[in-house]
């Protein structure tokens, strides 16, 4: 089933509640979660949620609390590839409401939206990533890019598969 | 105050304080009232509303009374213009989004938000942005959701994994988009999910069933007790115009707390069916009359003294409802026993009576309510406390959670909403043998080497048994209770003897939890065949309530029953009600039409006035709040007119009140003691082999009134006509892939749809009682044969 956790997810899991008490499993959930969504395309769906809930025997609604809750986690489904541009007060500073713009246009969506390929989900808000000594930033995937030009933006977006 | 107690000063106050207690904790104990939306006495602390902010002296700003544990010295202020400022800040934050329409929020008049919007809030909003809006939720029948109300105190979150111990409300999302909710479209199931509605300080939840039916004010307010399991939980009904509109808990620490059973709280809805019998009614042949009561009383007098005449008195039996109050039961006694019969009983669900004359004076719980919470090793055999008796089931899970070890013994793995600690799940007949097994494993271990008679020698307690034996050895506290399923059963005697017997070599309590509101009430007044009102023995008894049915009478009395549906064999009541010659049904709806030729229109629940005995022997009275519909009067009325046109001068009174204090006077000496109150059995030997049947009646399907409650009838809590079998069972019969099963018991044989359940026991399939589609199979426990179709 596609949907259901695979052992290299579950493997992980067990890496993660190896660290915690064993009456506190609940506390690899974050991790989990990443590693359900990462398996899985980039987000989320309620059949993983209840799976992971089920596996860490938590409540159900408690999962979807922590999911609904973390904007790195995501509910509905997007692109492959997940854009963040931080848009907090050094970024915004430096100009990343014109890396946004920049970054709309060029792929012909909206912050929240993803290209109609799937390719790429530009993320609806991105609050401070901790980079400022590099604003504007971004961060593709799990990775920071920092002084962003319209050009650099290009460079790194075209090169994404 | 214990020496171990500190000094605070409250607004000037000097007031005596636990270390670590809240400061909100102090001030409500003074009467010095601080605002509060999150904060519950009965929940955890979550401290994010904020609007209990009050000035502590030396602390640079303001703090929340309920999360401020006290120190001594400290110097609060709760109404100083930093206080009052804070509160008042919060106060205009919370109101940035609620709609603010009070005029048709059934809330309104009684909403804690504009209680302390009028206390605290701006005349003018000084919010001139967006207000968001929250789509509204379906959480199920019972509870309706206006989520834009919402605040986020998050009562409705910390009841749902505090009390009911079933998370299924949540805070999503965060921020501004944060919702309560329950996510994915899903019905609350928890028996406790009403409760939500009282915490909610807003209007975002609410009574669905009496939505937009009244306002606040325009109710009045009186007490009642629930009348539908033995808790006896406190109430209050609230009426308009003479129609009982809502029912919501009265606090009784001692009782149901603060807490009431969705059962408790929605089954009034069928006072106001429309299935009510309103007007005495007799039949001739086929044709149904209305008449006026003199008519009716002296029809049904004249149809019980034509059957004496001709059979004697021997052949007219009485079937009464275990939750009749204690007056009903003790004047159908006096009536019958006037009339020269001793066959009267409430016992409905009961199919075991053989040690009958050993019973306790009544089936009490053996400890109080509250006493509960202390038990530290708990098993119940036969039982699903959490839907049977939810309030008691509240009491034990607080137990569980304190470090309680609760086992059972059970023919369906029921779930919990707590961990159990240890389960045996076996089929009805074999349960006789899991007890015996933990009774000799506990006999080993006592080190008391006293022989106990009839236990067969060749049982080996497994580890499992050991396990539960020694939990009981090794409490402190330890109580065996015997569940509404055991109550049932078909070897109650053996189950009474060796849980009683255990109870007893574990040094704890012993008590059961019963089906219906009174029957301790039933027993004490005598509404049993072989005992007088006091526990005074009959020299001979009558004929209990299987065997009423089983030795066909001529003519039958029926107080608030329906036969099929409320008795052990719902078969052989259906025939035996078609085959006699008279049916006097003293019933609040219309259904008894089919099989009486005598319908007496009865007040019901809150249209009464009597009272219950409770699990715990607590006597609570109640009187009629609301007119019952059109003619009906209340039971003991009608019993009255029947014993005067009998002639039977003796039944004689002026009011209830007269009734319970003549019942008082024979009942004031007992002292109800389940101990030693069993008949020690030759041999324990568990009858019944082959697939046997669990015959569960769901909590929304237990007696008349709920099966007349529509709210209550579309939870997942009644009965439906399904056979439930789990897996391996169905494997092995060869059903495994059908869709439906022929289910054989005695001559009677349904056809039903399967569901492969695999909470239920080996061999065993689970059709429920209370259901009319079902009662045509008879009996609720015995052996059955399954065939695929």
């Amino acid at each position: 089933m596609r949907n259901r956790l695979s052992s290299h997810v579950r493997a992980e899991i067990d890496r993660w509640t190896a660290i915690f008490p064993a009456d506190r499993k609940q506390s690899a959930v974050l991790a989990a979660l990443r590693e359900a969504q990462h398996e899985n395309g980039g987000y989320l769906t309620r059949e993983l949620m209840d799976a992971v809930a089920d596996y860490l025997e938590m409540p159900r609604i408690a999962v979807y609390e922590v999911a609904s809750f973390y904007s790195m986690l995501e509910t509905e489904p997007c692109g492959r590839h997940s854009v963040s541009v931080c848009t907090n007060i050094s970024c915004m500073l430096r100009g990343a409401d014109d890396i946004v713009a920049h970054i709309e246009r060029k792929l012909g969506i909206k912050t929240g939206e993803s290209t109609s390929d799937n390719r790429i989900y530009l993320k609806q808000e991105e609050e401070c990533l901790a980079a400022c000594c590099g604003a504007p930033m971004m961060m593709v995937d799990h990775k920071y890019h920092v002084n962003l030009t319209p050009e650099l933006v290009d460079e790194v977006l075209d090169g994404l598969d | 105050m214990s020496d171990n107690s500190i000094k605070i000063e409250v607004d000037g106050q000097e007031v005596e304080a636990r270390p670590g207690q809240m400061l909100i904790e102090v001030t409500d104990r003074i009467g010095n009232y601080v605002p509060r939306f999150c904060y519950h006495d009965k929940l955890s602390i979550a401290a994010n509303c904020r609007m209990c902010l009050v000035e502590v002296e030396k602390a640079p700003k303001p703090l929340p009374a309920c999360a401020t544990p006290v120190m001594d010295g400290m110097k609060v202020h709760t109404r100083s213009e930093l206080a009052l400022d804070a509160q008042k800040s919060v106060m205009e934050f919370l109101l940035i989004n609620p709609p603010l329409d009070c005029p048709i929020c059934d809330q309104g008049g009684e909403c804690e938000l504009q209680d302390l919007a009028m206390g605290y809030g701006r005349d003018v909003s000084r919010y001139q942005e967006k207000k968001r809006v929250v789509k509204d939720k379906n959480i199920g029948p019972l509870v309706q959701t206006d989520m834009t109300r919402c605040i986020h105190c998050t009562r409705c979150v910390r009841f749902g994994e505090e009390v009911a111990g079933l998370r299924e409300l949540g805070a999503t999302g965060r921020s501004e988009f944060m919702e309560i909710g329950t996510y994915i479209e899903n019905s609350m199931t928890s028996e406790l999910s009403g409760n939500v509605i009282d915490l909610c300080p807003v209007g975002a939840l609410t009574s669905k069933p009496f939505r937009y039916s009244a306002r606040t004010w325009e109710m009045s307010q009186h007490n009642g007790i629930a009348g539908h399991d033995p808790v006896g939980s406190n109430l209050h009904f609230h009426v308009k115009n003479d129609q009982v509109k809502r029912v919501v808990p009265a606090e009784n620490e001692a009782v149901n707390e603060v807490w009431l059973s969705d059962r408790d709280r929605y089954s009034y809805e069928g006072l106001n069916s429309g299935e009510r019998v309103t007007v005495p009614m007799v039949r001739d042949g086929n044709n149904w009359q209305e008449v006026d009561w003199d008519t009716a009383i002296k029809r049904a007098a004249g149809k019980l003294r034509d059957v004496i005449d001709r059979h004697g008195a021997g052949k007219i039996g009485a079937l009464v409802s275990p939750s009749a109050t204690s007056e009903e039961h003790y004047l159908a006694q006096k009536f019958m026993r006037g009339l020269g019969s001793h066959n009267i009983d409430h016992r409905l669900r009961q199919s075991d009576f053989s040690d009958q004359e050993a019973a306790p004076a009544y089936p009490g719980l053996g400890i109080s309510l509250a006493g509960v919470e202390q038990l530290d090793a708990v098993l119940v055999v036969g039982g699903f406390p959490r839907k049977d008796q939810p309030i008691f089931n509240h009491r034990l899970r607080k137990a569980a959670l304190a470090g309680a070890q609760v086992m059972v013994i059970n023919p369906v793995d029921f779930s919990f909403n707590f961990d159990v600690a240890a389960k045996s799940i076996a089929a009805p007949a074999d349960i006789v043998h899991e007890l015996a097994a933990v009774l000799k494993a506990a006999v080993a271990m006592s080190g008391r080497k006293t022989a106990l008679t009839g236990l067969p020698a060749a049982l080996r307690p497994r580890q499992l048994h050991k396990n539960i034996a020694s939990a009981l050895v090794n409490a402190e506290r330890p109580a065996v209770f015997i569940g509404s399923l055991g109550i049932s059963h078909p070897q109650l005697s053996l189950l009474r003897y060796l849980s009683g017997t255990l109870a007893q070599r574990v040094a704890g309590v012993f008590g059961y939890l019963e089906h219906g509101a009174n029957s301790a009430g039933a027993w004490l007044a005598g509404a049993v065949p072989h005992r007088l009102p006091g526990m005074v023995n009959t020299d001979t008894a009558g004929l209990d309530a299987t065997a009423m049915l089983a030795q066909q009478m001529a003519a039958y009395v029926l107080l608030d029953v329906e036969p099929e549906l409320d008795c052990f064999d719902g078969n052989l009541a259906r025939e035996a009600m078609a085959r006699a010659e008279s049916v006097i049904a003293i019933s609040g709806y219309k259904s008894a039409a089919k099989y009486a030729d005598v319908l007496l229109p009865m007040a019901m629940y809150a249209e009464n006035t009597g009272s219950y005995l409770n699990m715990e022997g607590r006597q609570q009275s109640f009187s009629a709040v609301v007119p019952p519909p059109g003619k009906a009067r209340p039971a003991w009325e009608v019993i009255l007119a029947l014993a005067a046109k009998s002639g039977n001068s003796a039944v004689k009174y002026g009011s209830t009140g007269e009734i319970r204090s003549e019942l008082d006077e024979i009942t004031k000496n007992i002292r109800p003691d389940n101990t030693g109150a069993w008949r020690m059995p030759e041999t324990i030997e568990a009858t019944g082999d082959g697939v046997q049947r669990i015959g569960y009646i769901p909590m929304n399907s237990v007696d008349a009134l709920v099966r007349h409650a529509p709210a209550l009838q579309q939870t997942t809590d009644v009965a439906d006509g399904f056979a439930r079998i789990n897996g391996k069972t169905a494997q092995k019969l060869g059903v495994i892939r059908q869709e439906s099963i022929n289910v054989t018991c005695l001559e009677n044989s349904l056809q039903m749809p399967l569901l492969i359940d695999n909470t239920i026991a080996d061999n065993c399939v689970l059709i429920h009682g209370g259901h009319a589609g079902n009662a045509g199979l008879g009996p609720l426990s015995g052996q059955v044969s399954v065939t695929g179709i």
